[in-house]
């Protein structure tokens, strides 16, 4: 089963949580990223993500893969979502279960920074303004027009 | 050569669809960008892309062949 996927619909925590369950577990940290209301000083009505979904598959698998190796895990998990999202919704979901809670904080964290640098996933906003701009980091909107 | 190019985010927006069929000479990515920014006009250098053919990363300098899918990716914005 792969830990990683994406999602057209929206994420159920509580499903995703329950599969980090492990009996030698005694930690567990998820990481929750939300639509915020606001970006670089200007107001966001909605996102929409787009993905290269093939690719998108197998590089957060490569990810989670990468960070069973590199930390004491039981478990990594990750789903990011993908069309259009309202503010407050949930965006990308990571959760690691580990024995001891140093590992599950430092994969936690590292699994974020290596989806948002890697993974094929590009975010559309919407501002209060009526305008909208596919963010092209260093994060700067990117006009198509 | 005819490749398939697909298009996303504001690479999609500027050349107005999400991928097409094309029939280049570009012995390599590198060469295929060049010719493809300037028909669309888009605006990210190369420096600024990855590119992916039939699904993986490769180098600039990856040899193309007949009939490979191939995708400029612009830095990316997820999370």
């Amino acid at each position: 089963m792969s830990r990683f996927h994406l999602s057209a619909a929206a994420i159920d925590a509580a499903v995703e949580t329950r599969q980090l369950d492990d009996l030698a577990a005694g930690a567990c940290v998820i990481f929750e990223g939300w639509v915020r209301n606001h970006n670089e000083g200007r107001d966001v009505v909605a996102l929409e993500y787009q993905a290269y979904e093939a690719l998108a598959a197998s590089e957060g698998e490569a990810i989670l893969a990468a960070a069973m190796t590199r930390f004491p895990l039981r478990c990594a998990r990750a789903v990011h979502r993908t069309g259009r999202l309202a503010i407050g919704d949930l965006a990308v979901w990571v959760g690691v279960s580990a024995d001891h809670r140093d590992a599950a904080f430092l994969a936690c964290r590292w699994i974020i920074d290596e989806i948002k640098q890697r993974v094929p996933i590009w975010k559309n906003e919407h501002y209060a303004d009526g305008e909208s701009g596919w963010l092209h980091p260093d994060g700067t909107a990117v006009s198509g027009q | 050569m005819r490749m398939r190019l697909l298009y996303f985010a504001s690479l999609a927006e500027r050349a107005g669809c999400s991928g097409e069929t094309v029939d280049s000479q570009a012995q390599d990515p590198s060469a295929l960008y060049e010719e493809i920014r300037l028909r669309h006009e888009f605006a990210l250098p190369r420096e600024r892309l990855r590119v992916a053919v039939n699904g993986r990363i490769v180098d600039w300098e990856n040899p193309l062949q007949e009939g490979d899918e191939v995708v400029f990716l612009p830095p990316v914005s997820g999370g």
